[in-house]
């Protein structure tokens, strides 16, 4: 009994120093290894979020610290104020281009490059480039694209025998000028995730398809889009998320002009909120942004896992 | 059989049709630079008469061009290296280390996901400014890591966690800390993640746009968009200038893509989240 106890007593002596090293090693890699990601995403994600909500009750233009407590004022101020009807249709405007003409567009063209042959390579790689350009830059080529005087549109216009247009200082054409923009930069994004889920549908299901006589339309119809529509839906979320925040690519057009027609919510946000210094009062406008965008997810997620049940 | 080939041939000229409109424009900016402006307003679109480089070459001997495209160079760099550092090292954590809240400060961590980066930014620009670093480098590396970082996590932990486990227990054995560990080994077998994400964060710091042109005043720490709209707003109507600049703007973005196509292909499409 006792010898044997020994070497338990004296093994049970090195697993304690064991775990206790394990245990110092892994608290002292914890306290090294954890806090800058802590320390960064508290100080400038979410801080500033709550600062947002904090704000948007006070009168306050960024300097000193904000004491004119306003309570629910900015947010009726914002719901009065026409220029946030139109930034909110647009951005509405621009949800459902993505889904209605972006998406089966993207699609569309994900069926006919997803083999893998070098002439499809290149057809996606040509598709895919504009998405890879900044924004700023995009929008500014575009603006040169339809300008009145030199553009591409005014020497059609000029060849039709027209007068040319100012396409982007126009009432009625600059937002779908915009929308143009916006299709021809991102649809290559969700072509790519089509591509990837289409190369991943196994090639015996379409093989057995074809051999019962079906015609490559009813092929992608029945066989292919229903296998993908985990990537459907994960482009949907982006196309939604990203037409919420669509910012950088209006300001080289028009700067929400003309007489602040093509606002979007981030736009609309930054010009009479940041550059006028309405602190408080564009914060109000962060928040309705932050709780679409956070609603949008929500639903979306719940609607379409639903889906997946059903 | 016919058919077939018909079908091919339609499908081949509907693709070189959609890809000319998509390409139209960029090729009319890269041929605009070579453009005088009284040429551009007769052929906005087509071949110069002539290929006269002097709008590039006056952009290149312009010294802020090269400036804004430095200042570019750096932000991005510092932010991918510390997205990289700081996103690793806590994914790593959260990977190999169980311990009591984890799992709620990695959901924590990744609410980032979900939230829209321009609802921040009027607070931001309050935060970075009482911080003292508008007009700094920082005031655009800091916030773009902060909001990189969730995504970061989340790629870097699946990641890890994919890693053999004896690899560790035979490590331990040997006497190697988690510290150790991380560093010589969990990092150099990590490369193609940290390849994807160090691309993505790159591209994405690179392009970025409302940041910088929240914190930074000073033309000196100008990074290139804001350079550009600068510029813009130098030569208004001199559309030949502009494109020119322009072109040269987005040179090393289509360069950098074609060498490096894989990791953002899969960067962007794969892990993207915000779109």
């Amino acid at each position: 009994m006792t010898t044997m106890t020994r070497p338990t007593v004296h093994k049970r002596g090195t697993a304690d120093r064991i775990k206790k090293n394990l245990v110092s090693g892994k608290l002292s890699a914890v306290l090294i290894l954890l806090p800058p990601a802590l320390i960064l995403f508290s100080l400038f994600v979410i801080l500033p979020l709550v600062d947002a909500a904090y704000y948007s009750g006070f009168s306050w233009n960024g300097y000193g610290s904000p004491t004119d407590f306003v309570g629910t004022q900015n947010y009726t101020r914002l719901f009065d104020h026409s220029v946030f009807h139109t930034a909110l249709w647009n951005t509405t405007k621009l949800i459902l281009v993505s889904l209605i003409i972006q998406m089966p567009l993207a699609l569309g063209l994900a069926l006919l490059v997803y083999r893998k042959t070098p002439t499809n390579t290149l057809f996606r790689l040509v598709f895919f480039l504009p998405y890879i350009l900044a924004e700023v830059a995009a929008g500014l080529i575009w603006s040169f694209v339809f300008d009145g005087d030199y553009g591409i549109t005014a020497s059609i216009f000029q060849s039709l025998g027209q007068e040319s247009i100012y396409v982007l200082a126009d009432h009625q054409w600059a937002f779908p000028a915009i929308m143009t923009v916006i299709v021809w930069k991102y649809f290559g994004f969700h072509m790519m995730i089509y591509i990837a889920a289409l190369q991943s549908v196994p090639k015996d299901l379409i093989e057995a398809a074809k051999l019962e006589g079906a015609k490559p339309r009813q092929v992608a119809l029945f066989v292919q889009i229903p296998l993908i529509k985990h990537a459907l839906v994960v482009s949907g979320f982006f196309a939604i998320i990203g037409s919420l925040q669509i910012f950088d690519i209006i300001i080289p057009l028009t700067n929400g002009g003309p007489s602040n027609s093509t606002h979007t919510i981030v736009t609309y946000l930054y010009t009479f909120g940041l550059s006028r210094l309405n602190i408080g009062f564009g914060s109000a406008a962060a928040v309705v942004l932050f709780v679409l965008a956070i609603g949008f997810a929500f639903f979306y997620q719940r609607a379409t896992t639903r889906g997946g049940r059903a | 059989m016919k058919n077939v080939t018909t079908r091919n041939t339609l499908r081949v000229i509907l693709l070189i049709l959609v890809a000319s409109l998509v390409i139209a424009p960029l090729l009319a900016s890269f041929f605009g630079g070579f453009k005088s402006n009284a040429e551009l307003r007769t052929n906005p679109l087509w071949l110069p008469n002539s290929w006269n480089a002097e709008n590039y070459i006056a952009i290149f001997l312009d010294g802020s061009f090269w400036r804004y495209l430095g200042n570019s160079f750096f932000i991005s760099s510092m932010t991918v290296f510390l997205t990289l550092v700081v996103g690793a090292a806590a994914a790593y954590v959260f990977s190999q280390i169980r311990f009591f809240g984890s799992k709620m400060i990695l959901s924590y961590l990744l609410l980032g996901l979900m939230f829209p980066f321009a609802a921040a930014i009027l607070p931001l620009f309050i935060k970075v400014r009482d911080l003292g670093l508008l007009d700094t480098y920082w005031s655009v590396i800091l916030p773009q890591t902060a909001f990189g970082l969730s995504l970061a996590i989340l790629l870097f932990k699946a990641f890890f966690d994919q890693l053999p486990k004896e690899l560790f227990e035979a490590a331990y054995l040997d006497g190697c800390s988690y510290l150790r560990f991380f560093w010589s080994f969990t990092l150099p077998l990590s490369t193609p993640i940290l390849a994807t994400v160090g691309v993505f964060v790159f591209v994405q710091s690179w392009n970025n746009f409302l940041l910088p042109l929240v914190v930074l005043n000073d033309r000196d720490i100008y990074t290139w968009p804001l350079g550009m709209m600068q510029f813009q707003g130098e030569y208004l109507t001199q559309w030949n200038m502009i494109l020119a600049f322009v072109t040269l703007t987005i040179t090393p973005a289509v360069i950098f893509f074609l060498a490096a196509q894989k990791y953002i292909v899969a960067g962007l499409t794969g892990g993207s989240v915000k779109g």
